[in-house]
């Protein structure tokens, strides 16, 4: 299986160990992990700041460079929900657009549910609070958020069970939103900042050593409080969790 | 009102709010604890998901049918001797009312909780014209004696700690001093209150639903208040907008076992009652209006929004009401649902609301009638994108930033840039004030490599 | 052009499709005993139910929750209860006040919410069931519905009139959350379930 890799601008330029973990991780599964140069961001920022002739370029230069692709695979939920949930704006009826989303995919629920990933492999002997980023667990279903009177499944928690000797520890609001919220961040900094640091003091009081997430958004925002705060938390991308498991 | 509506909009009331930390915090973990407690309440539900697909699905067909199903609650209604009465906007509204008090000589009046009334200034309104309102649902008499809206449809004085309610309860109905157990301030309100059930000449009422299907009108309450004040005087007056009616008392079932669970995490108010006419000796008058909703109506893009059934669940679970407040809305409905009504109403006055979320999306799955809430906040950010109401600075940036990313070479060098600036720029430069994520966060520690230049030096220039 | 007039045309103006109404025969909750249920739910609402093994054994029950409350006067609206205030004589819920304890004719109950549904027509004056300081319902035992849907297909509101779903005392949590039992009706509820 061939498989394009879609990497979120900030995680190229700001996180790219989330990234080549991805890389990583697809390859061990028998993947072969092509990287289209010419991608550059999926114009979400444009997209939630009501820009939509901004966004839409972008939208475009999305289906160009990934259209031909047999899959398209995301380590971020919040990107991929933008292709698969909110370019029908700008792309509703272009050719190839249809196949396009039907084919693109956030990096776990690719594992689970296009290579039949039961669990994964290897030793991550820790204290492990995973965080559920907000697209990916509501917009993707990624999982079953807490709101819903559901059999709480979940993508990534199934993912990150199985590997030896990981405790993922309970918290006490399992979803609540990290505040990062794109330009949310800054635009509301006092209440963006007061929401990530009530998810530390929740990740901290449940005794985690390492907080992980589906989308370095939140976790370059929440690391950002807890770096400022001095709190020892590390912070590692799901993809980064299962490549150090597999090492 | 305070907040919002002052300067600088939600950002600027929230940044108010969240300065006094332990009690944004305080305030955060009491809307929690409600949002709990419905959690606990859907839980007993069996069929909870499909009660939610039927609600949404009654609210969209009444939504297609409003005027025909206005005419028949009309025709029922006066059947039963209730005379109905229909008000365009919020003055006409309240010009109605005034004078049916006034015609009838009515000084004193005793309000349950309306939002719609909020809405169009009533209280002021009739204050102004010598007829004294009180507000009789216990957190409205709080705010009402402290001279403050509401914070929260349901809770109205949830922002207010026990001994701050002790304190306007002994300066306003004089009870003890330094007096705080809720019990004991509640009792004081029993009192205080009954007194003016009994002298009051009018009742006023909002009205949670109206059934097409019979002519009546349903109010829910947990105190007993809307039942006091419609029992004792013999006027009573129900103000209902436009979205309350359902088509058949079916169709109430449904809202019902949805709403108070959805509300405050109980199965049912303690009372719902059905007016079918005025009581024996009694009037009833039914003002139905519009005030802008049927422009919501004809709005595709927010008239979903008209299925709300005012819970109150969405304001609970939004992880940005809780910490911010709702004077931070500046208007009478706060939180994700306000946010999208108020700023379809009138967006220059309103255009921080829709930006005041992280369309994180708990409103939508926790929303008893499915509103796409996260949904409409996106787009009501276009409206106000293309409305011209974004900051021009803002605008400018993105288009930056969107010019930027179409070309890859420039994207390329403006990504070795910032991480150049990062690595190089001293503290005190790169976390001056210019800087608002830096103010209480780290920047993000800036690799050597982009992902894309390892994967060059490390692959060759392949893809 | 009147306000009436405007609204319904702008309404209709405004109107999108109307999608069917939905077909509610996939919600509902049937309980194995719904009495047990009913049980539970009356005392989540803060309520109290007390079994009476049938109509001769109520006066007593009456009197002894009337004792217990410490209701100086009781007002009955239920056959073969006796109360101290004749109920058709109070010109209007004005001369209730001060009343310690109404008894009052229970249509039915709901076991998923512990309501009774009280109509309208079985008691005057309107306010009696909301002013008096402690409130008793009578429901005969073999009327307990399992769930709202199944109340709302008993329910006749045809015409004039007035009902109310009755769920356990006053109450509010206006106040930091701190839950408080009679805050503008009853401070009690009793439901005797008869039979």
């Amino acid at each position: 299986m061939r498989a394009a890799l879609f990497v979120p601008c900030y995680v190229d330029q700001l996180w790219p160990r989330a990234a080549l973990a991805a890389v990583r991780v697809l390859e061990s599964h028998g993947v072969e992990v092509v990287f289209p140069e010419d991608q550059t961001c999926c114009g979400q920022p444009m997209s939630n700041a009501g820009l939509a002739a901004a966004a839409e370029p972008l939208a475009r230069r999305f289906l160009e460079v990934f259209g031909g692709f047999e899959a398209v695979v995301c380590p971020s939920g919040s990107c991929t929900s933008m292709v698969r949930n909110h370019y029908d704006a700008f792309l509703a009826g272009a050719p190839g657009f249809e196949k396009l989303k039907a084919r693109t995919f956030e990096l776990c629920e690719f594992l689970v549910d296009v290579l039949g990933v039961r669990g994964a492999r290897g030793r991550f002997p820790h204290k492990v609070a995973l965080h559920q980023s907000c697209h990916g667990l509501r917009e993707l279903g990624l999982g079953v958020p807490s709101e819903r009177l559901l059999p709480r499944t979940n993508k990534v928690d199934a993912l990150l069970r199985t590997l030896g000797g990981i405790d993922l520890v309970p918290l006490a609001r399992p979803d609540e939103c990290c505040g990062f919220g794109g330009t949310f961040a800054v635009a509301e900094e006092a209440v963006s900042v007061l929401m990530g640091k009530d998810r530390i003091e929740d990740h901290t009081r449940a005794g985690a050593e390492i907080v992980t997430a589906t989308d370095v958004s939140c976790l370059m925002h929440l690391e950002g409080v807890a770096r400022r705060e001095r709190r020892p938390l590390r912070f590692m991308h799901v993809a980064e969790v299962l490549a150090e498991a597999l090492a | 009102m305070t907040g919002a509506r002052a300067t600088g909009g939600h950002p600027a009331a929230a940044a108010e709010f969240v300065a006094n930390e332990p009690r944004a915090r305080w305030h955060d973990q009491a809307l929690w604890f409600v949002r709990d407690k419905r959690d606990r309440a859907a839980s007993l539900v069996p069929d909870w998901e499909r009660l939610r697909d039927a609600a949404a699905a009654i609210r969209a067909h009444s939504r297609g049918r409003l005027a025909d199903l206005l005419e028949e609650f009309e025709a029922k209604a006066v059947a039963c001797g209730a005379k109905v009465h229909w008000a365009a906007d919020a003055a006409e509204h309240n010009a109605i009312v005034h004078r049916l008090l006034s015609e009838r000589g009515v000084r004193r009046v005793v309000k349950s909780k309306s939002m719609l009334t909020e809405e169009c200034g009533l209280n002021e309104y009739l204050g102004a014209r010598g007829i004294e309102v009180v507000d009789t649902d216990l957190g409205e008499r709080i705010v009402q004696l402290a001279g403050e809206p509401p914070s929260h449809i349901i809770f109205p004085a949830i922002h207010k700690k026990r001994e701050e309610i002790g304190a306007l309860f002994h300066e306003k109905l004089g009870t003890a001093e330094g007096l705080a157990d809720p019990k004991a301030l509640t009792e004081a309100a029993r009192g205080h209150l009954r007194e003016r059930f009994l002298a009051a000449e009018a009742g006023i009422t909002g009205v949670n639903f109206a059934v097409a299907e019979t002519g009546g009108v349903v109010v829910c309450t947990n105190e007993g208040n809307a039942d006091m004040g419609t029992s004792l005087p013999r006027l009573h007056i129900a103000c209902m907008g436009v979205e309350k009616i359902v088509p058949r008392l079916e169709h109430l079932a449904v809202l019902l076992r949805l709403l108070a669970r959805s509300a405050t995490g109980q199965p049912i108010t303690t009372y719902t009652s059905h007016f079918q006419g005025p009581m024996e000796g009694g009037e009833l008058h039914v003002v139905i209006v519009d005030n802008g909703r049927s422009a919501l109506l004809a709005d595709p893009s927010v008239r979903g929004a008209l299925a709300c059934i005012r819970c109150g669940a969405c304001m609970n679970t939004c992880p940005v009401f809780r910490r911010s407040g709702g004077y931070s809305y500046g208007w009478v409905v706060p939180g994700p649902i306000g946010s999208i009504l108020a700023s379809a109403r009138d967006p220059a006055a309103h255009a921080t609301l829709p930006f005041a979320s992280t369309l994180c999306g708990s409103c939508d799955a926790i929303c008893p009638v499915k509103i796409d809430l996260h949904g409409e906040l996106l787009v009501q950010r276009r409206t106000l994108a293309a409305r011209g109401l974004v900051s021009p600075g803002k605008r400018l940036g993105m288009r930056l930033v969107a010019f930027v990313l179409a070309h890859r070479a420039l994207y390329e060098a403006a990504g070795r840039l910032l991480r150049l600036a990062l690595r190089r720029l001293p503290r005190s430069l790169l976390y001056g004030p210019w800087n608002v994520w830096g103010r209480r966060r780290e920047l993000p520690a800036p690799p050597e490599e982009s992902f894309r230049e390892t994967w060059r030096r490390t692959r060759g220039a392949r893809g | 052009m009147d306000s009436r007039r405007r609204i319904l045309d702008a309404l209709r103006a405004a109107s999108p499709p109307a999608p069917r109404a939905p077909d509610l025969s996939g919600v509902g909750v049937r309980w194995d005993d719904p009495v047990k249920k009913l049980s539970e739910m009356v005392l989540a609402v803060a309520g109290r139910l007390v079994r009476v093994p049938d109509a001769a054994a109520l006066p007593a029950a009456v009197a002894a929750l009337a004792s217990e409350v410490g209701a100086a006067q009781v007002a009955s609206a239920v056959e073969g209860v006796p109360g101290t205030v004749d109920l058709s004589r109070a010109k209007d819920a004005h001369a209730l006040e001060g009343l310690g304890l109404a008894v009052l004719p229970g249509a039915f109950a709901v076991a998923e919410n512990g309501a009774v549904w009280v109509r309208g027509e079985t008691f005057r004056p309107r306010g009696a069931f909301v002013i008096a300081e402690h409130l008793a319902l009578v429901v005969p035992a073999s009327e307990v519905v399992h769930d709202l849907h199944e109340a709302y297909r008993r329910i006749v509101l045809d015409g004039a009139g007035f009902g109310t779903f009755i769920a356990g005392p006053s109450k509010t949590a206006d106040i930091e959350q701190a839950l408080v039992i009679g805050a503008h009706g009853a401070r009690s509820c009793t439901l005797f379930l008869v039979g």
